[in-house]
């Protein structure tokens, strides 16, 4: 509900931005000058982006990134200690998001990339963000732009696991993918 | 834009004062070699108020491990001036130096706190002082005698007027306090949902700057301390953090992921004026201003593995500063500007180390587990940082000849990222 609250207001707040578009207040899409993204056309103006305009194929196909049977619906890569290579089993599922990111140029994620607790506090928000990094080199590889995909990093800040073992540690060393408006 | 106006809908709670939770708990764990013998007499008519100004100086000098306490019970008449003393009194139970004083209620409601320092062995004056203060400040002018006593026996500075901050995380809450250097009056200044981090004292006192994550990513605040308003430095598109004050309060060294990698820029506090400072294609972080503000020692992992190096601010210069071991991170200036202090790792356990500038020589001050985040006192004699006991965050303090050890627990929390402020004003 706070979200809806959210969008609303940032719909209302968009709108009187801009002076050129009067009409049509109450809508949750409306036009945004094509000074972002080489496709530009309608934008959500909120946070959701899912099902709305853009190029996606088939409007009557159920969202693809909650299937539990598409790539898309997987998340999160793993990485070895002190480590911000990605592995090459994680590369099929990251060509998947790159190929939506292509193909659907209103939709924005953010990686958000983990360390583990061993080590600097400010050293591991360094290291989760050359992860996150890693991620979004191949994302644009495989098609998405640069504007789609913001990288952040969370450290050891907020970790899956709590225990202080390599089951843990392993489960913690990760970038996860986040859509905005999700 | 939708971005702005959410995160004014985040609701983030900022308080200039707090509950006096997550008190800290100190004990000494390891002395130094030699000890000062000191006597403190109570003084005279300080019962008279709630708080015993003599106990509070006491615990200050022996918390340091620089002193032992000589009883100065029994004595009669007690004395209260220096021309009460008989040395030999003093010299019979083997203290170097006896204190005596007293408090005196004044017509306008405060209180005369009035002390004495004397050498028993040169048989002399070594200082007295005379304070009018508010029954309210007899806690901290307490810590201000037991300045001019640490600075009058040992000849380096007393950091007992100073104060600490750090984090405290209690389930899923976490909450930034700010402490006497002793741990008592601890007051929340930001409490979130999300984790906080890396605060630091403005050399001036009056502001701490801190990363908060309650924007789902990693943005610098500095905050003011007399108002408790709180102002964004960096929110750039990727990651913000590591956030360090120049020597006049002006600017801040921090980390932006702005223009790719994390890597070293300089920014006003008042966030405008940002001017990148380092260029590498790896990871640059952590800075620290030199005492001079003329270089900045930070972490690098350009080399390979992370490791310390200096950048001399008008030159661009930089030097490798660390050869030793693969892990080598939270460069820290003493203030003499003679060395630093950092975080090394050692197979998997994370110490405390004290790197000398001239001959490159590496002590190691601690011994536990996972130490991290270390802050030097403005004197340069006492380290303190974050450790672990079962699981634990808490704080422990190390003297800068590794001699020295205390640890600072409080119930029920895990504490952390602790800040020694300057020196009182």
């Amino acid at each position: 509900m706070q979200k809806i609250l959210i969008c609303a207001l940032c719909a209302l707040f968009l709108t009187a931005c801009q002076s050129t578009t009067t009409k049509d207040a109450g809508a949750p899409v409306e036009e945004r000058n094509p000074t972002t993204g080489a496709a530009g056309g309608a934008t959500t103006a909120g946070t959701s982006t899912t099902g709305v305009g853009g190029t996606a194929a088939g409007g009557t196909q159920r969202n693809p990134l909650k299937d539990p049977s598409s790539p898309l619906s997987k998340r999160i890569v793993y990485f070895e200690f002190d480590s911000y290579v990605v592995k090459d089993e994680y590369k099929p599922m990251i060509e998947a998001h790159g190929r939506y990111l292509q193909a659907n140029r209103n939709a924005h994620m953010t990686v958000q990339g983990s360390t583990d607790e061993r080590g600097s506090r400010e050293y591991n928000i360094a290291l989760g963000q050359r992860r996150a990094d890693a991620l979004k080199k191949l994302l644009i590889l495989y098609g998405a732009t640069e504007v789609q995909i913001e990288t952040v990093s969370f450290g050891k800040e907020k970790p899956v696991r709590e225990g202080h073992d390599e089951t843990s540690w392993a489960e913690n060393r990760r970038d996860e993918i986040v859509f905005v408006g999700e | 834009m939708p971005r702005t106006l959410r995160c004014l809908l985040l609701v983030l709670c900022v308080f200039a004062t707090g509950a006096a939770r997550a008190q800290l708990t100190i004990e000494i764990v390891g002395g130094g070699a030699t000890t000062i013998p000191v006597a403190i007499v109570p003084f005279a008519g300080e019962g008279a108020y709630p708080l015993s100004v003599t106990q509070v100086v006491g615990n200050d000098l022996a918390r340091s491990g620089l002193f032992k306490l000589i009883d100065a019970g029994g004595i009669v008449p007690r004395p209260a001036r220096a021309e009460e003393i008989r040395y030999g009194d003093w010299t019979s139970r083997g203290a170097d130096a006896v204190v005596v004083g007293s408090m005196t209620p004044m017509s306008d409601g405060r209180v005369e706190a009035r002390f004495f320092l004397l050498d028993v062995v040169k048989q002399s004056l070594l200082a007295g002082f005379t304070y009018a203060v508010a029954p309210a400040q007899i806690r901290a002018t307490a810590h201000r005698i037991a300045d001019v006593i640490y600075e009058k026996l040992t000849g380096d500075v007393g950091v007992f007027s100073t104060r600490i901050a750090y984090i405290a995380k209690q389930g899923t809450r976490y909450e930034l306090f700010v402490a006497e250097a002793d741990g008592f009056n601890p007051q929340s200044i930001v409490t979130s949902n999300e984790p906080l981090l890396s605060p630091v004292w403005s050399p001036d006192g009056t502001r701490i700057a801190y990363v908060s994550l309650e924007n789902k990513k990693p943005v610098v605040y500095v905050q003011s301390l007399a108002t408790g308003s709180r102002q964004v430095v960096a929110n750039f598109r990727g990651s913000n953090s590591a956030p360090a004050w120049s020597p006049d309060s002006a600017k801040l060294a921090v980390t932006l992921s702005k223009d790719g990698a994390s890597q070293l820029y300089l920014i006003n506090a008042d966030g405008g004026g940002v001017q990148r400072i380092a260029t590498s294609a790896g990871i640059d972080t952590e800075p620290n201003f030199a005492p001079d503000g003329r270089s900045i020692l930070f972490t690098s992992d350009r080399g390979g593995s992370p490791q310390i190096y200096r950048l001399t601010l008008a030159s661009g210069a930089v030097e490798r500063m660390t050869y030793e071991g693969s892990y080598n991170v939270s460069p820290r200036h003493l203030p003499d500007n003679k060395a630093f202090v950092f975080v090394r790792r050692d197979g998997n356990r994370f110490n405390i180390a004290l790197q000398d500038f001239a001959t490159r020589q590496v002590q190691v001050l601690t011994q536990g587990a996972l130490d991290e985040s270390p802050s030097v006192a403005p004197n340069g004699k006492l380290i303190i940082y974050a450790s672990e006991i079962g699981g634990r965050g808490i704080l422990a303090a190390v003297s800068s000849d590794g001699r020295v050890k205390q640890r600072l627990t409080a119930a029920a929390s895990d504490v952390r990222e602790p800040a020694w402020g300057p020196l009182a004003k």
